[in-house]
């Protein structure tokens, strides 16, 4: 059940006592937004069983990946342009410019591509997911869905998970692709590194277990993007202003995971 | 029908409902009035479990809503149909997809049939040309008949309405009692309509209850009802120059 009683609490009597209700809420709020994207991804068969849910989900990928293309491709081959320029420079100190393939690859790879195709869907994506479940919530048309016996999460919440899950790896990948010719064309154009050298050496380096942790990454980023912003939208109170406060708070909280479980993810596949 | 036992809820601090006792029989029309703010949408959302008491039970025939959950909840749900304020339709589909939702999702009927259902309930809300506009294209009295259409198309047994009449022109508010009428005599739907407005109430109720304090300080029949002497009751009157002899022709 989506629509929740409505809280009041008394004022807190001290600043311990606000923290600790700080402490409490935020707990509660993972707890609540955990089992909501656990039974999003509970609900993936139940797209598959009418043309209806299949459309729509192809709608929603349409949403969260053709039209986010746009900025992709532009902070995808900056990104790399950035990092190949960056480092390039420091290796030519040491006359090893011809390696900043295998860093701009490893890079991209391993963090770059899944962290900024993650921040650009939190910020497109996933704060357009929370006005608009959050605009629905507030009019009543969660509560309507709920009534006619149609779970809102399969309704709403499911279709964009599959999408988010099957575009994220998708765009990142993307991402780490213009990446590497950004850096090429930095090499190419500024270190004087040529294109065939470029490209060699960034596969020469890149290993398979780079592609497949970042994809990783780029689907862990999907589900935690999807799955604070429906949170947020589905309880927002407070009209206009609510719609507002939950959105900030979606691409605030959608940030900060992303941060956190990058690193999470990273440390676990790759020891110091 | 439906039955509200000794509910209360407490909500900010204070009883919203204090301790509502009340049973509404099949086929009725119960018109719920009151000021602003004094729970009769409350009272509207514990009979679909939007809300649950604090104590006390609300029960629709042997089930009793405010304790059921999951499948058993979805199919005392699925005997409802409810006017949201707005209407709460859908934005992103037509005026006739959003009422074509309901049977897409819940029933098994095939695409001619729902197309034929769909005409007939736009049909009885008057908005047989307007099916295939969106949402934000049509007034807000078009999207409270709209959302009418939705709440009867799966022919609910009972139909909850949460100010049905607010925000519209007289002429649109009568249209809409009439139709609450016509359902209640035509399918035979209990219907429990939430309102400020006394003389739709008095036009379209089989009985109207004054909610005040968290009670009904006056439950009667209409004829009743302008007839009583209760303070409550009578201010609620006086304010909307509804006399003991009806309406007052100034």
């Amino acid at each position: 059940m989506i629509t929740r009683e409505p809280v009041y609490a008394d004022a807190p009597s001290n600043l311990l006592d606000c923290g600790w209700r700080v402490v409490l809420q935020a707990l509660g709020d993972v707890g609540r937004a955990g089992c909501l994207t656990a039974q999003a991804l509970m609900m993936f068969p139940l797209l598959f069983t009418s043309s209806r849910s299949r459309h729509e989900v192809l709608r929603q990928m349409f949403v969260s990946g053709i039209k986010s293309l746009a900025v992709i491709t532009v902070v995808g081959m900056f990104t790399g342009m950035i990092l190949g320029l960056q480092v390039g420079l420091e290796l030519r100190r040491f006359s090893k410019e011809i390696y900043i393939g295998s860093a701009v690859m490893v890079s991209m790879l391993r963090e770059m591509g899944p962290f900024m195709t993650g921040l650009i869907l939190a910020a497109c994506v996933g704060s357009s997911m929370a006005a608009q479940i959050g605009t629905m919530t507030v009019n009543d048309e969660v509560a309507a869905l709920e009534i006619m016996s149609i779970s809102p999460v399969r309704f709403l919440m499911a279709p964009r998970m599959a999408a988010m899950v099957i575009m994220t790896p998708v765009l990142s990948f993307y991402t780490c692709v213009l990446g590497v010719i950004g850096g090429g064309i930095v090499g190419l154009t500024q270190l004087n590194v040529p294109w065939d050298q470029y490209i060699t050496v960034a596969m020469d380096i890149a290993r398979e277990r780079d592609l497949y942790v970042g994809m990783l990454k780029a689907l862990a980023f999907g589900i935690i993007i999807t799955g604070v912003s429906c949170y947020e939208g589905f309880t927002t109170t407070q009209g206009a202003v609510g719609v507002g406060q939950a959105t900030r708070r979606s691409v605030i909280t959608s940030f900060l995971l992303i941060l956190v479980f990058g690193y999470v993810i990273s440390r676990l596949f790759y020891d110091v | 029908m439906i039955k509200f036992d000794k509910v209360t809820k407490r909500l900010g601090g204070r009883n919203i409902l204090d301790d509502l006792s009340f049973e509404i029989a099949k086929g009725e029309i119960f018109v719920i009035v009151g000021p602003s703010g004094t729970g009769k949408s409350v009272t509207l959302k514990h009979m679909v479990r939007l809300l649950t008491p604090t104590s006390g039970s609300v029960w629709v025939d042997d089930s009793e809503v405010s304790a059921v959950n999951g499948s058993e909840l979805d199919r005392v749900r699925e005997r409802f149909g409810y006017l949201f304020q707005g209407g709460a339709l859908l934005g992103w589909m037509s005026v006739a997809d959003n009422i074509a939702l309901p049977l897409r999702e819940k029933t098994k009927l095939k695409e001619p049939e729902i197309r034929e259902r769909v005409s007939e309930a736009l049909r009885m809300v008057g908005l047989e040309n307007d099916g295939a506009k969106y949402p934000n294209e049509i007034s807000g009295g078009m999207q409270k008949r709209a959302g009418l259409a939705r709440a009867i198309v799966r022919r609910p047994e009972i139909v909850l309405y949460d100010e049905p009449t607010s925000g519209l022109d007289p002429v649109t508010a009568r249209t809409i009692d009439h139709l609450i009428r016509q359902l209640n005599e035509e399918l035979g739907i209990t219907s429990v309509v939430v309102s400020h407005d006394l003389q739709g109430a008095l036009l379209i109720a089989d009985r109207i209850a004054m909610l005040t304090g968290g009670r009904f300080v006056e439950v009667s029949v209409p004829k009743v009802f302008v007839a009583t002497d209760q303070a409550d009751v009578r201010g609620f009157l006086d304010a909307q120059f509804i006399t003991k002899k009806g309406v007052d022709g100034m």
